[in-house]
C-alpha cells in the first residue's frame, strides 16, 4: 500500500470532539468524522487548539456534491505530531447551503472557501470577502455541482462505462494492427452517465 | 542497473554527445574553422591588401615623425585646422565673417550629427549582441550579416507603426517630449574636444554648459509622464524626476573637484592640462570618477538605476504609452546619452583625446571615440550584470552616501589644489603622492561611512539557510532557531 | 486652491512582464507605499475538475501536466499516488526510483526557472534566468528523450511509469549530474554575496512562522520561514526514504531566505539523483493493471512535495471508471493567501519581488 498522510482514526477524535463539546459529531468512520455543520467552526476551532491533536494548518478545504447533499471535508494537518485528522460537513440543504466559515480559525481557507462558494455555491458566514474567485460575478449557476445546467435533463457527469469497453476484447483497447477500427455494433458512444438510483 | 556507479568512457572520439543541446554545441564551428574555410583568393586579396595598409602607415609615420604636418590645414590629425583656415578663407571674401561663422557652424553641426547618427545604428547592434554574448546567447543574426541591418529594421518598423494618442492626454504635451528629450542629448556634444583646435563650442563654461543642458531632459520626461494619463507612466515619471534631480548634485561637485585642479571649466583645457601632467585625472580622483560614474547611470536612466522604466513592475514607465517612432526616439536618446557620458568621463576623467602622446600618430578623435565606446561598453557591461535598485534605496544613497562623501572630497581637493598651487615641486613627485593619498582616503572613507549610514555585516555577508534536523512544525521550529 | 492627495488605483496585470502568467493584481497605492491588494485570478480557469469527473484516471494524467505546467512530473506523480492508494496497485521498484528521479529533475528544472524570474523581477534583465536556463534545457532533453515532451510529459501512468527510458539518458544523466554541483556554486557566488540583489531581497516580504502555518502555506516559502516540514521526510513515498537527504530551512522568512532554500533544495535533489542512479534495480517499469480500471468506492487524499509545496490530490470514487469528485490542492493559490498582508505597507517594487519568491503558477491556481 504505497505511503500517504496518516489519518488519524474517526472514531478516536469523534470521541474525543464528543467528550469536549456534547453532541457535535454525528458519524464516524476509521477515516474521517463528520460533525454538524451549523457548529463545524467550533470543532475545528477545539481541534486546532488542542494538544492531543494539534490540528495547526488546514492542509485542504474542498466540497462535495452527493446529489442530495454536500459534504465539505477538511484535512487537518499536525506538523509537529506529523499526522492528519479528517473532518467532513454534511449540509442536507441542497439549494442554498450555508455553514460558518473557518477564517477565524484557519487564515488558509481564505481563498479555499472563495473557490468552494464560486464552484459550487455554498455560502460560509464569517467569511470576510466571500466573491467569486475563479468566474465572473453574473456567471448563472455553480459549475461543479452534479445539477449544473449545462450536463442536460437528468443526466450528470461521470462515465457509466469504460469508453470502447464493448469492442471485441474487453481488455484490448486498440487491436492488433494499432488502428481503430469504426463501430461494428451500433453500439452509443456516451459520455455522460445517467444519474445513479 | 548494477549497484556500481556507471562508468563513463574516456575514450572521447567514441563517446557521442549526450543530449540534442551538447551535439548542438559541438556542431557550431570555431573562429578558426571559418578562417580555414576562406577560399585561396580571398586569401591572397587580403595580404595584398594588409601590406597595402602596412605601407600607407609606415608613409604616414614618416610624414609626421618629420614633423611636416603640425599646424598645416591638410593636418587630418585635427580637423580643426582645416576648419580654421576655411574661416579665414571666408572672412576674407565680401559676406565678411557672417558667411564664415555659418557655412563653418553647419558643417560641424553636420559632422557632429553624423557621428552621433552613425553611432545610433550601430550602438544598438552592438548593446544587443553584447547583451546576449553576457546571456550566452547569439543576439540578432538574420538580419543582414550578423544582424548589422538589425537597428535599420527595427526603425522602419517603428516608423510604420500606428500612433497611438491614448484618450485623456493633452495633445501638445504628449507630442513634445519625444523631441524635447532629443535636443540636449544633441546640444551636449557641443563643447566635446576631439583634437587640440577642434571642438565645436569652445566655451569658457564648457562644464556648466553641460551639467546645466543635461538637465533639461528632465522636464521632458515629467511631461511624457504626465501626458500620458497613465499611472504607470506617472509613477515612473516621478521616479525619474525625483532621481534626477537629486543625482545632480553628485555629478556636480564630482566635477566641481576636477575644475579646482585643472583651474579651468573649458573642456578643452582639461585634457590639456591632463596632457600636459601626463596624468589622468581618474588616477588622481577615483571618487570622483566613481560618483560621476554612478550618478550619470541615474540621470540616463540605465541599469541599476533604470527603476524608472523598470519593465517588471511599470511595464515601461514614462513611455508605455509611446508607440512608434516617439518611443524610437525614447530608447535612441538612452543610446546617445550613453554614448556621450562615455564621452564626458573620457573627457573629464580619461585624458580625453590625448593618451600619453600617442594623440601625434593617431587621430585624437578616434581615440576619444575609442575611450567613449569603451565607457559605453562598460555601461553594457553594467546592464547585463547587476539587478536595480529600489527608488527609495537610491535616493538614500544619493543623498546619505554620495553627497557628504563629494563635499569632503571637495575639501580634500581643495587643499591640494592649493599645495599644488604654492610649492614649486616636480609635478610627478606633487600629483603622484596626490594619487596614492587620495586613494587611501577614499579607500578608509567608503567603508567607514557605509558603516555611519547604516550598512550592516547582514547586508555585506548575508547568512545562509540552516539543514534542519527533524521534521516538524512550529515547536520544531521554535526548537531550532533557540538551539541554534 | 486646495489640494488633496487621495490613494490612486494602479492596475498590474493580467498582461504584464513579471505577473507569471495571467494574474491580475488591483493595487491602491499612496505614492509608492500600498495600502492594500485585491487579486483577481481566473483568467486561466479551464475546469479541470469537473471535465475530469468524465474522462477514466488515466486519461486524467494530462489534466495534471497542464494544471501545474512547470512541475509536471510532480502533478503526474501525486494523481498516480493518489490512484494507486485508492484502487490498491502495487509499483514495482525500478518504476518506484524511476519516478524519484525525474521528479528530482523536474524540481531541478522548476526551482531554476523560479529563481531566474525572481532575479528578473529584481531588474536583472535576465541574465541569471538566462544562466539558469542552460541546466533547464538539459533536463528537458532528457525529458524529451523519454517522453517524448518537454513541458507536459504525461510520463507516469497508475503502476508505474509509461515507458522505460532509453539507453542514452543514462549517460546523459550522469553527465548532468556531474556538472550541475559547480554550476550550483557558479549560481551562488554570483548572486548570493551581491549587494544590490541583497538589499532588495533582505527584509522584504517577511512571513513569520505562526502566520505561515495558520496561513496554510507550503513548500520552499513555509520552509523559509523556519518551519522545517518535508513531505519527502515526513510522509515517505516512492523510495524516499531510502534516499540520505536534508531539509535546508532559512531563518527570517523574507525573500532571500526563500531564494536560498530554493538554491540549496537543487543541492539535495542532485544528491538523490546520485543515490537513485546508483540504487536503481533492473524489473519492469510498471505493474499490469487493468485497463478499465474502477477503484472501490471510497476516498483518497494523496500528496507529494512538489517544487511548490504540498501538491493533493483529492479523489472520491464511487465504483466507476471516472472519479466522482477529483480536486487538486494547489499549492500557489494556497500560498497567495498571504500576499496581502506581505504586501501592505510595502513599496511596489518590494510587492513584485514578494510574488516572485511565492513562486506561482497559474495554471495551478485557476485549474
Amino acid at each position: 500500500m504505497p505511503a500517504g498522510p496518516t489519518q488519524l482514526e474517526g472514531h478516536r477524535v469523534a470521541q474525543a470532539l464528543n467528550a469536549a463539546l456534547p453532541g457535535i459529531a454525528t458519524t464516524a468512520t476509521d477515516e474521517w468524522v463528520e460533525v454538524d455543520h451549523a457548529r463545524v467552526d467550533e470543532a475545528l476551532r477545539w481541534l486546532h487548539d488542542s494538544d492531543e491533536f494539534d490540528a495547526a494548518q488546514l492542509s485542504n478545504l474542498c466540497g462535495v456534491d452527493y446529489h442530495d447533499h454536500f459534504a465539505i471535508v477538511y484535512h487537518l494537518q499536525s506538523l509537529d505530531r506529523n499526522h492528519q485528522v479528517v473532518v467532513k460537513a454534511r449540509i442536507a440543504d441542497h439549494e442554498q447551503p450555508a455553514l460558518p466559515s473557518s477564517y477565524p480559525v484557519y487564515k488558509g481557507a481564505l481563498l479555499q472557501e472563495r473557490e468552494v462558494f464560486d464552484l459550487m455555491g455554498v455560502h460560509f458566514e464569517g467569511h470576510p470577502d466571500l466573491r467569486r474567485l475563479f468566474l465572473w460575478d453574473g456567471f448563472p449557476g455553480h459549475p461543479l455541482r452534479k445539477d449544473f445546467m449545462g450536463i442536460g435533463e437528468g443526466l450528470t457527469s461521470g462515465l457509466s462505462r469504460f469508453p470502447f469497453e464493448n469492442k471485441g476484447n474487453p481488455d484490448r483497447l486498440l487491436n492488433r494492427d494499432n488502428v481503430i477500427q469504426p463501430d461494428e455494433q451500433d453500439v452509443p458512444s456516451d459520455w455522460s452517465g445517467a444519474a445513479p438510483a | 542497473m548494477s549497484d556500481a556507479p556507471l562508468q563513463r568512457s574516456n575514450d572521447s572520439a567514441q563517446r557521442r554527445p549526450a543530449t540534442p543541446m551538447a551535439q548542438q554545441i559541438l556542431d557550431r564551428g570555431s573562429l578558426l574553422d571559418d578562417a580555414k574555410a576562406v577560399p585561396n583568393g580571398l586569401k591572397a586579396a587580403g595580404a595584398v591588401l594588409g601590406l597595402g595598409f602596412l605601407a600607407v602607415n609606415a608613409a604616414i609615420a614618416f610624414i609626421v615623425i618629420d614633423g611636416r604636418l603640425d599646424g598645416e590645414w591638410y593636418d587630418f590629425r585635427d580637423l580643426g585646422n582645416a576648419i580654421a583656415r576655411l574661416r579665414a578663407e571666408l572672412d576674407d571674401t565680401s559676406a565678411g565673417p557672417w558667411l564664415s561663422y555659418w557655412v563653418t557652424g553647419v558643417i560641424g553641426a553636420v559632422g557632429i550629427l553624423s557621428f552621433l547618427g552613425g553611432f545610433l545604428l550601430i550602438g544598438s547592434w552592438i548593446e544587443r549582441r553584447l547583451l546576449a554574448r553576457f546571456q550566452i546567447r547569439m543576439g540578432p543574426n538574420r538580419v543582414g550579416p550578423f544582424g548589422l541591418l538589425q537597428p535599420l529594421a527595427d526603425a522602419l518598423k517603428l516608423m510604420q507603426k500606428e500612433v497611438l494618442i491614448p484618450l485623456g492626454a493633452d495633445r501638445m504635451l504628449f507630442y513634445l517630449p519625444p523631441i524635447l528629450v532629443f535636443i540636449p542629448a544633441m546640444l551636449a556634444w557641443g563643447p566635446v574636444p576631439w583634437a587640440p583646435n577642434m571642438s565645436y563650442l569652445d566655451l569658457n563654461v564648457g562644464l556648466l554648459y553641460v551639467i546645466s543642458i543635461t538637465s533639461l531632459s528632465v522636464l521632458a520626461i515629467w511631461m511624457a509622464g504626465w501626458a500620458s494619463n497613465n499611472h504607470y507612466a506617472l509613477l515612473g515619471s516621478m521616479r525619474t524626476v525625483a532621481m534626477m534631480v537629486s543625482y545632480e548634485i553628485p555629478i556636480s561637485l564630482s566635477l566641481l573637484v576636477v575644475v579646482l585642479l585643472t583651474g579651468s571649466l573649458n573642456l578643452g583645457d582639461i585634457v590639456a592640462w591632463q596632457a600636459d601632467h601626463n596624468i589622468w585625472l581618474g588616477a588622481l580622483l577615483p571618487f570622483a570618477m566613481f560618483t560621476f560614474f554612478f550618478s550619470s547611470t541615474a540621470e540616463i536612466n540605465r541599469t541599476p538605476n533604470d527603476i524608472a522604466e523598470a519593465e517588471s513592475e511599470i511595464v515601461a514607465g514614462f513611455h508605455t504609452e509611446y508607440s512608434g517612432m516617439k518611443a524610437g526616439l525614447f530608447l535612441a536618446v538612452e543610446l546617445g546619452n550613453a554614448l556621450l557620458v562615455g564621452a564626458l568621463l573620457a573627457t573629464f576623467f580619461l585624458g580625453g583625446y590625448s593618451m600619453f602622446g600617442l594623440e601625434e600618430w593617431i587621430p585624437p578623435y578616434l581615440i576619444l571615440a575609442a575611450k567613449a565606446t569603451a565607457g559605453y561598453f562598460a555601461f553594457i557591461w553594467l546592464r547585463a550584470t547587476l539587478p536595480r535598485f529600489r527608488i527609495d534605496q537610491l535616493m538614500s544613497f544619493a543623498w546619505k552616501y554620495l553627497i557628504p562623501l563629494s563635499i569632503a572630497n571637495v575639501l580634500v581637493v581643495a587643499i591640494e589644489a592649493s599645495i599644488a598651487a604654492r610649492w614649486d615641486v616636480e609635478g610627478i613627485f606633487i600629483y603622484g603622492s596626490f594619487a596614492i593619498v587620495n586613494l587611501g582616503i577614499t579607500a578608509f572613507a567608503v567603508r567607514s561611512w557605509a558603516k555611519v549610514v547604516g550598512y550592516t555585516p547582514d547586508l555585506e555577508r548575508p547568512v545562509g539557510t540552516r539543514i534542519a534536523p527533524r521534521i516538524g512544525g512550529l515547536k520544531e521550529a521554535k526548537r531550532i532557531q533557540a538551539g541554534a | 486652491m486646495t489640494t488633496s492627495a487621495e490613494p490612486y488605483v494602479l492596475n498590474i496585470g493580467p498582461q504584464h512582464p513579471s505577473t507569471h502568467g495571467v494574474f491580475r493584481i488591483r493595487v491602491v497605492m499612496d505614492g509608492e507605499r500600498i495600502q492594500d491588494l485585491d487579486m483577481i485570478v481566473g483568467y486561466l480557469h479551464r475546469s479541470m475538475e469537473k471535465l475530469a469527473e468524465e474522462r477514466t484516471y488515466t486519461q486524467n494524467i494530462p489534466f495534471t501536466d497542464r494544471a501545474d505546467y512547470l512541475a509536471a512530473m510532480s502533478g503526474n506523480l501525486g494523481l498516480c499516488l493518489a490512484a494507486e492508494r485508492l484502487a490498491d496497485v502495487e509499483v514495482p521498484e525500478r518504476a518506484s526510483y524511476l519516478r524519484v528521479i525525474f521528479a528530482e529533475l523536474q524540481r531541478i528544472a522548476s526551482h531554476a526557472m523560479a529563481n531566474g524570474t525572481l532575479v528578473s523581477d529584481a531588474g536583472a534583465w535576465q541574465t541569471p534566468l538566462l544562466y539558469m536556463f542552460r541546466e533547464r534545457e538539459k533536463i528537458l532533453d532528457l525529458f524529451e528523450m523519454t517522453c517524448g515532451a518537454r513541458l507536459t510529459t504525461n510520463y507516469m501512468r497508475i503502476g508505474g511509469v509509461a515507458f522505460e527510458p532509453p539507453d542514452e539518458f543514462w549517460p546523459a544523466l550522469q553527465e548532468l549530474v556531474d556538472e550541475l554541483p559547480e554550476r550550483i556554486s557558479e549560481y551562488e557566488e554570483l548572486l548570493t554575496q551581491n549587494e544590490i540583489f541583497v538589499a532588495r531581497t533582505r527584509g522584504v516580504g517577511i512571513i513569520t512562522p505562526e502566520d505561515a502555518i495558520n496561513g496554510s502555506l507550503v513548500g520552499p516559502a513555509l520552509r523559509g520561514s523556519g518551519v522545517p516540514w518535508d513531505l519527502r521526510k515526513a510522509e515517505p513515498y516512492c523510495v524516499y526514504d531510502r534516499m540520505d537527504f536534508d531539509v535546508p530551512i532559512g531563518r527570517t522568512g523574507d525573500v532571500y531566505d526563500r531564494f536560498m532554500v530554493r538554491l540549496a533544495e537543487t543541492r539535495e535533489s542532485v544528491k538523490i539523483l546520485r543515490q537513485a542512479i546508483a540504487g536503481i534495480p533492473d524489473g519492469p517499469h510498471k505493474t499490469d493493471i487493468p485497463l478499465a480500471l474502477r477503484p472501490e468506492p471510497g476516498e483518497v487524499y494523496g500528496r507529494v512535495e512538489g517544487p511548490r509545496g504540498e501538491l493533493g490530490f483529492y479523489l472520491v470514487s464511487d465504483g466507476g471508471p471516472a472519479p466522482y469528485r477529483f480536486h487538486i490542492r494547489a499549492p500557489s493559490l494556497i500560498n497567495l493567501s498571504l500576499l496581502r498582508e506581505m504586501a501592505r505597507g510595502a513599496a511596489l517594487s518590494d510587492a513584485v519581488v514578494a510574488l516572485g519568491s511565492i513562486d506561482i503558477v497559474v495554471g495551478e491556481i485557476d485549474r
